[in-house]
C-alpha cells in the first residue's frame, strides 16, 4: 500500500496538468505577437465541455462513451507508479516501467477503438496515422527508458530517476543527453504536437489526435482534453527528471525543482510548435526512428 | 494414469460413435461432443492432479511393436502442456455443436471423430517417453488435421491448402525421423531417459540434436519460414477445429523443442541467441503478414506465427540464462515462455471461436463485407474485444502478464555487465515493443472493421447473434483472460514446477526466483485494480452529468455531405496501408492502384493482395527447380511393366549374390 | 519321409518348366492348379511334429485357394476375353527353356551359400522355394498376356510360401495366413485391372500401357 504522503504527488499532476497546455499556448501566442490566452484557460474549456449536453452518432455503441473513459482511466493509473524526479511514486517496483508503456498503448487501444465506432472515414484516417506512428514510438520509449536502466542499475521508475543526480550527469553526459533527444521526440509524437500533427488544425487531412475526436462531444470531451493534458505532464515528468538533475534529498526542494523544469519544459514545446512547421506525414517515421537511433547509440556507448 | 487413459479411449470412442450415428443428425452431434467434453475433462483432471500434487504419473507396458516400448508418463512438462490440449477441447466441444445444427452430412460427423482424434494423439504426444510410440502419435497427430482441414473439399483453394498442410507437416516430419534415428543409433534404445544418458556422452552430437529438434519441431510450431502452411490451412477448417489447432496443436511443437532442450543438458549460448532471432523474426514477420491481410481467419492465422516468435523470445532468453549460468534470468525467461503458452491457447481459441460466430453469422470472413456487428451481436463482439486486447498485450488480461514477464527477461538481461547477456535483453525489449505495437494496429483493424462502424453488405446488416452454447464456450474463455490477468501472482507463482523441471532446479529454488516477480506483479494488478475503479468512477459522474443534460443523436461528421453510405467508411486495406507500406520491403504485397483523373474523376480503385512471401520467394522456386531436375528422371518411367518387374528381379538377385558372397 | 519329399520337389521342378514352355494359357492355368496343391501339401510333411492343426490348416487354405479358387478365378478371366488365347512370349519358349535351366543352377548355388544360415529344414525344399520365385518373376517379366503377369504372381507366391513354411518356425500363425490374404488380395486386384485393360485397349497386351504414359 503507498504511504498517503506519496499520494499527494498525483493529486498535484492531476491539478497542475491542463496548466502546462496553458503555459503552451500562451507562449506560443506570445511569440506570434499576440497577447494570447490566459493561462488557466484549459480548465475552463475542460469546464465548459463537460457542463454541455453531448450529440452521439446513430451508428456508434458504448465503445464509443467508453474510450475516453479508458484513456483517462489509464492516464490516471500510470501517474500512480511515475516518479517526479527525486520525488518518489506512490507505487514502486521492478518493472513498472512495462506497466507505464502498457497503460499508455491501452490509452491508445481505447481511443483508436472509439474513433472507429464512429464508422467515419475521418476517424479511420486518424485512427490508421495514430496506430502507425505509435507502433514506432512504442519501441524507441522502451529503447530509451532501457538505456537509463542499464545506466543506472535498475528498472523501477523511482529508483532509476532518483539515481539522475548531478554526478550521474557527469559520469554519463553524452548518454543522458541522446536519451533526453529521444524522450523529447516522443513527447512530440504521443501528445501529436507540432512537427508530427497540429493540434490547432481542424484540417481533417492533416490531423491525427484532433480528428479521432472529431465526433465526441460534451462531458466525453472534456475527458479527453483533460486526459491530453495528463499525456503531456506523464511524459514531459519523464524528460524533465532526466534534464533537471536536482536531487537534493528533499521532496520540496525537488518538486520545486520539477515545477520549475516542467514550466520551462512546456515554454520549450511552445517555441518548438512555433519555430517549425509539420513534417509530412511520410517524414514522421524517419522522425521517430531516428530518435529511437540515438537512443539505440547511447546505449551502445554504455555498452563496454 | 487411469484418467489419462480413460479420456484417450472416451475420445477415441466419442469420435467413432458419432461416425456411427451419422444418419442420426442430433445424435451423432451428441455422440462426438459427449466424447470430447467428458475425455477432456478426465484428462484435465489428470494433467491437473500432477501438477497440483508434483508427482509424476506414469505408465510402462510390453508392445508387440519391434523396437519400441509403450512408456507413457506425465511429469510437471507433460502436464502443463496437456493444459491446452485438454482446455480447449472442452470448449470447443460445447462449441461445435452449435457450430454444426443444421448439417446432416457425413462431413460434420467424421469431423467430429478427427477432432477427438486430433486431442487424444496430441495427448499421447505429449506423455509419450519412448521415440517410436512419440513418432507414431506425431504422424496420426498430422493426419487428423488434414481430414479436418479438407472438410470443404469442393473448393480447389481448400484442397490445395490441404495438400500444402500435409506436405509441410511431412517434411517437418522428416527431420524429426533422422534425430530419433540419430538418437536411437547413440542410445542403443528407445526410451527417452536413455536418449538423455546418451547424449551426456555425445558432446559433439548435441548442436547436430538440437538443430534437427528446432527445424522438426519448428515447422509444426509455424516458425518463419516453415510457417506457410498455417495461413492456408487454419481459415478453410471448421472455426473450432482452426481454435484446437492453433491453440494446441502449434504447441506440440514448442513441448517437443523443450523436451528435447531437457534432454540435451546445458545448452551452449549460441542455441539461446539463435532461438531470440528465430524468435524475433517471427514474430516481427509474423504481425506484418497478419497487417496485410483482409481474410478475417487467415489475419488469425498470421498472429498465431507472431504468438510463437514471443513464445520462442521467451524460451531463448530461458535457455541463454542457463547456458550463462544466471538462473534467475532462466525462471522469468522460461516461465515468461510457458505462460505465453497457455495464455495464447485461451485468447486465440477466443479469437477463432468469435471469427467462426462471425462467419456462421454473416456468411462471409472477408473484411470489406463487414461491418457493424457490435450492434447486432453484443456477445460475441464483446468477448472478441476481450480477446483482441488479451492478444495486444494490454492490461489488465493474460497477454500482459506473460509480456511483462518476458519484458522483466529483458530487462534483468540489459541490466548485466555482459555485453552479449544485455544486447540480446535490448533486442528483446524492442522488438517485443514492435510487434505490440503492430499488434494492437491489426487488431485495431481486425475489431474496428469487423464490429465497428456500419455494416458494408447485406449480409453483414442482417447477422444475427449466434445460440448460447457457442456464446457460452467463447464466455468462458474470456473470464479466463481476466482471471489470469487480475490472478497473475498465482498464476505465475504456479508455473515454478515446469520451470523448475526445465531448467534443472529443485521446486523450492524456482518458486523462490518466481517469488523475485510475483511481488511486483502483485503491485501492478493492484494498479489495475485502481485502473477499473477510476474508469468505474469516471463512468458514473459522466453518466449522472448526462442524465440532467441534453443527449440527443445525429448522423457523424461526414464533411457536410449529404448522402453518406457505408462504403464510405475505412477500409481494413486503407487502415493498414501506412504500415503495410512503411514495411513493404518485408511484406512484399501487391498493389492494383487506379488513381482518380481529372477534375471531376468517376472512378478510382485500390486493391492489396498480400500472397506469403515466404512461399513465393523461397518454397515455390526451391520446388519447381527440384520438380525440373526430377523431370530428368523420367527417362526410366517408359510405361512398360515387364521392364519394371525385370528391374525388380535385377535387384533381388543382386541382393541375394552380394549377400552370399 | 524324404522321399516324398524328394518327390514333391522333382515334381514341382517339373511343372515350372513346363509353365516355361506351354504356349496356351488354359493349359497353364492347369499346370499352375497342379502345383498349387502339389505345394499346399508342404506344411503337412515337411516338418517332424507332423500333422497339427496348425499344419492342416495352412495345408488346407493353400490347397483351396491356389489349387481351386484362383484357377477358377483365371479361366473365368480368360473367357471373359475370348480372344488370344496365346501366351504371346516376349522371349522364346526354347529361350525360356534355356534360362530356366540357368535359373536352376543360380538357386542351387545361392542355397548353398545360404546353407550355414537355417537350422533344420530339408535344404532341398528351400532350392524349390528360390526357383519358384524366380521363375515367378521370368514369366512376369518375359510373358506379354495380362493372364501371364497373374499365373506368374501366383508362383512368385508359391515361392514364398514354401520358403516360409519351411525355415521361419515360431511366428504367429497370423503371419502366413496374413500372406495368402496378400495373394487373395492381389490376384482380386489384378483380376479387376484386366477387366479394365480388355476394355481399354481391346487385347490383353500389357505393354499398351504405354499408351497411357502422360
Amino acid at each position: 500500500m503507498p504511504a498517503p504522503g506519496s499520494l499527494v504527488l498525483p493529486l498535484c499532476a492531476l491539478i497542475l496538468a491542463p496548466l502546462l497546455l496553458g503555459i503552451v499556448n500562451r507562449t506560443k501566442a506570445v511569440i506570434a505577437g499576440r497577447h494570447g490566452p490566459p493561462l488557466l484557460q484549459p480548465y475552463w474549456d475542460i469546464a465548459k465541455s463537460l457542463r454541455r449536453g453531448a450529440v452521439y452518432g446513430e451508428v456508434t455503441t458504448w465503445l464509443l462513451r467508453l474510450g475516453p473513459v479508458g484513456g483517462l482511466a489509464a492516464l490516471a493509473a500510470a501517474l500512480l507508479v511515475m516518479p517526479f524526479g527525486g520525488v518518489g511514486a506512490p507505487v514502486s517496483f521492478s518493472g513498472d516501467i512495462i506497466v507505464l508503456v502498457g497503460l499508455l498503448a491501452l490509452g491508445r487501444f481505447a481511443t483508436v477503438l472509439a474513433a472507429l465506432d464512429t464508422g467515419s472515414s475521418f476517424e479511420g484516417m486518424g485512427a490508421s496515422r495514430e496506430v502507425h506512428f505509435s507502433a514506432l514510438a512504442e519501441p524507441a520509449l522502451l529503447l530509451a527508458l532501457a538505456t537509463l536502466a542499464r545506466v543506472t542499475g535498475s528498472f523501477a521508475l523511482t529508483p532509476v530517476y532518483q539515481a539522475v543526480a548531478i554526478g550521474a550527469w557527469a559520469d554519463a553526459l553524452p548518454t543522458f543527453a541522446l536519451v533526453g533527444m529521444t524522450l523529447l521526440v516522443i513527447l512530440l509524437v504521443e501528445n501529436t504536437r507540432i512537427p508530427v500533427d497540429d493540434p490547432t488544425t481542424h484540417l481533417e487531412l492533416t490531423m491525427i489526435h484532433e480528428v479521432m475526436v472529431l465526433d465526441h462531444s460534451g462531458p466525453d470531451f472534456g475527458l479527453i482534453q483533460y486526459a491530453a493534458a495528463l499525456k503531456v505532464w506523464i511524459l514531459g515528468a519523464l524528460l524533465a527528471g532526466l534534464v533537471v538533475p536536482v536531487r537534493s534529498g528533499s521532496v520540496w526542494l525537488d518538486g520545486a525543482a520539477m515545477l520549475v523544469g516542467m514550466v520551462l519544459l512546456a515554454g520549450v514545446i511552445g517555441m518548438i510548435e512555433s519555430a517549425m512547421a509539420r513534417y509530412r506525414l511520410v517524414h514522421v517515421p524517419q522522425f521517430i526512428v531516428g530518435a529511437a537511433t540515438l537512443s539505440a547509440v547511447a546505449f551502445i556507448i554504455r555498452l563496454v | 494414469m487411469l484418467e489419462f487413459t480413460a479420456a484417450i479411449l472416451l475420445l477415441a470412442f466419442g469420435g467413432m460413435l458419432a461416425i456411427v450415428l451419422y444418419p442420426r443428425a442430433g445424435l451423432c452431434q451428441l455422440a462426438g461432443q459427449t466424447g470430447a467434453v467428458l475425455g477432456s475433462a478426465s484428462g484435465l483432471v489428470a494433467a491437473l492432479h500432477v501438477l497440483v500434487t508434483g508427482d509424476a504419473i506414469s505408465l510402462s507396458s510390453i508392445w508387440h511393436m519391434p523396437g519400441g516400448s509403450l512408456q507413457l508418463e506425465i511429469d510437471a512438462l507433460s502436464a502443463f502442456f496437456l493444459l491446452p490440449v485438454f482446455g480447449l477441447s472442452i470448449v470447443t466441444g460445447l462449441y461445435g455443436r452449435s457450430y454444426f445444427a443444421g448439417h446432416r452430412d457425413i462431413a460434420s460427423a467424421a469431423s467430429w471423430f478427427h477432432l477427438n482424434m486430433l486431442t487424444a494423439t496430441m495427448a499421447l504426444v505429449i506423455a509419450a517417453r519412448d521415440g517410436l510410440l512419440f513418432l507414431l502419435a506425431w504422424e496420426t497427430m498430422a493426419l487428423s488435421p488434414f481430414f479436418l482441414v479438407i472438410f470443404d473439399d469442393r473448393k480447389a483453394a481448400v484442397r490445395h491448402a490441404a495438400w500444402t498442410y500435409l506436405v509441410a507437416a511431412h517434411l517437418g516430419t522428416a527431420f524429426l525421423l533422422v534425430l530419433f534415428v540419430l538418437l536411437g543409433t547413440i542410445a542403443a534404445s528407445s526410451d527417452f531417459a536413455a536418449y538423455g544418458a546418451a547424449l551426456k556422452d555425445h558432446q559433439a552430437l548435441r548442436s547436430s540434436v538440437f538443430l534437427l529438434a528446432l527445424i522438426g519441431f519448428g515447422v509444426k510450431a509455424g516458425i518463419v519460414p516453415a510457417h506457410v502452411w498455417l495461413p492456408e490451412a487454419h481459415p478453410v477448417a471448421p472455426s473450432h477445429a482452426s481454435a484446437l489447432m492453433s491453440g494446441a496443436m502449434i504447441k506440440v511443437g514448442i513441448y517437443g523443442l523443450v523436451r528435447v532442450l531437457t534432454l540435451l543438458g546445458t545448452p551452449e549460448p549460441w542455441w539461446g541467441w539463435l532461438l531470440i532471432g528465430v524468435g524475433a523474426s517471427s514474430g516481427v514477420l509474423g504481425v506484418l503478414f497478419a497487417l496485410a491481410q483482409h481474410d478475417l481467419k487467415r489475419l488469425l492465422a498470421y498472429h498465431s506465427v507472431e504468438n510463437i516468435g514471443i513464445i520462442l523470445l521467451g524460451i531463448g532468453i530461458g535457455v541463454l540464462g542457463l547456458a550463462k549460468g544466471m538462473p534467475l534470468l532462466a525462471v522469468i525467461g522460461f516461465a515468461s515462455g510457458f505462460l505465453h503458452v497457455l495464455n495464447h491457447s485461451i485468447f486465440k481459441g477466443l479469437l477463432f471461436l468469435g471469427a467462426g460466430a462471425v462467419g456462421r453469422a454473416a456468411h462471409s470472413l472477408e473484411l470489406e463485407e463487414l461491418g457493424g456487428l457490435l450492434k447486432r451481436m453484443p456477445w460475441t463482439g464483446t468477448f472478441f474485444l476481450i480477446g483482441a486486447a488479451a492478444i495486444v498485450g494490454l492490461p489488465p488480461l493474460n497477454g500482459f502478464v506473460s509480456e511483462f514477464l518476458l519484458l522483466y527477461a529483458g530487462f534483468l538481461a540489459v541490466l548485466q555487465p555482459a555485453a552479449a547477456v544485455a544486447v540480446a535483453g535490448l533486442i528483446v525489449i524492442v522488438i517485443l515493443g514492435l510487434i505490440g505495437g503492430l499488434a494492437a494496429a491489426c487488431f485495431a483493424k481486425a475489431f474496428g472493421i469487423v464490429f465497428l462502424g456500419s455494416p458494408r453488405s447485406a449480409e453483414a446488416s442482417e447477422a444475427r447473434e449466434v445460440a448460447r452454447p457457442m456464446r457460452a464456450s467463447m464466455a468462458v474463455l474470456a473470464l479466463l483472460c481476466i482471471a489470469i490477468g487480475l490472478g497473475a501472482p498465482l498464476a505465475v507463482a504456479s508455473l515454478a514446477g515446469v520451470v523448475a523441471q526445465v531448467t534443472g532446479a529443485t521446486v523450492a529454488t524456482a518458486s523462490a526466483q518466481l517469488a523475485i516477480v510475483t511481488r511486483p506483479l502483485a503491485l501492478a494488478v493492484s494498479v489495475f485494480v485502481f485502473l477499473i475503479a477510476v474508469a468505474a468512477l469516471a463512468w458514473a459522474l459522466r453518466a449522472r452529468r448526462l442524465a440532467v443534460a441534453s443527449v440527443r443523436r445525429g448522423p457523424v461528421w461526414g464533411c457536410g455531405y449529404l448522402f453518406p453510405s457505408p462504403k464510405m467508411q475505412y477500409t481494413a486495406s486503407s487502415f493498414a496501408q501506412p504500415l503495410t507500406t512503411q514495411f513493404h520491403l518485408l511484406i512484399q504485397n501487391r498493389e492494383a492502384f487506379v488513381p482518380p483523373q481529372g477534375y471531376f474523376p468517376a472512378a478510382s480503385s485500390y486493391a492489396s493482395d498480400s500472397g506469403d512471401p515466404a512461399l513465393h520467394l523461397l518454397f515455390v522456386p526451391t520446388f519447381r527447380w527440384f520438380d525440373r531436375v526430377v523431370t530428368r528422371l523420367n527417362v526410366i518411367q517408359h510405361g512398360h511393366i515387364h521392364v519394371y518387374i525385370l528391374y525388380v528381379a535385377a535387384t533381388l538377385i543382386a541382393l541375394l549374390i552380394w549377400e552370399s558372397l | 519321409m524324404s522321399p516324398l519329399i524328394e518327390t514333391i520337389h522333382a515334381v514341382g521342378l517339373l511343372t515350372c518348366f513346363a509353365l516355361l514352355a506351354t504356349s496356351r494359357i488354359g493349359a497353364c492355368i492347369r499346370w499352375l492348379s497342379f502345383q498349387g496343391i502339389l505345394f499346399g501339401m508342404v506344411p503337412l510333411i515337411v516338418h517332424d511334429d507332423g500333422l497339427t492343426a496348425r499344419a492342416m490348416l495352412l495345408a488346407g487354405g493353400n490347397i483351396a485357394l491356389k489349387g481351386i479358387v484362383f484357377p477358377w478365378l483365371l479361366l473365368g478371366l480368360r473367357a471373359r476375353a475370348d480372344f488370344n488365347r496365346e501366351v504371346q512370349p516376349f522371349v522364346s519358349f526354347v529361350m525360356s527353356i534355356l534360362c530356366g535351366i540357368l535359373i536352376l543352377a543360380l538357386s542351387v548355388w545361392l542355397t548353398q551359400e545360404m546353407k550355414p544360415a537355417l537350422a533344420k529344414a530339408p535344404f532341398v525344399m528351400l532350392d524349390s522355394s528360390i526357383f519358384l520365385i524366380f521363375i515367378g518373376l521370368f514369366l512376369m517379366i518375359s510373358r506379354r498376356n495380362a493372364l501371364m503377369q497373374v499365373i506368374g504372381f501366383l508362383v512368385l507366391e508359391n515361392g514364398i510360401f514354401v520358403f516360409g513354411v519351411i525355415t521361419v518356425v515360431g511366428t504367429p500363425l497370423l503371419v502366413e495366413l496374413g500372406v495368402l490374404l496378400d495373394a487373395f488380395v492381389g490376384v482380386f486386384v489384378m483380376g479387376i485391372a484386366i477387366y479394365h485393360i480388355t476394355r481399354e485397349f481391346g487385347s490383353m497386351d500389357v505393354d499398351r500401357l504405354t499408351e497411357l504414359r502422360g
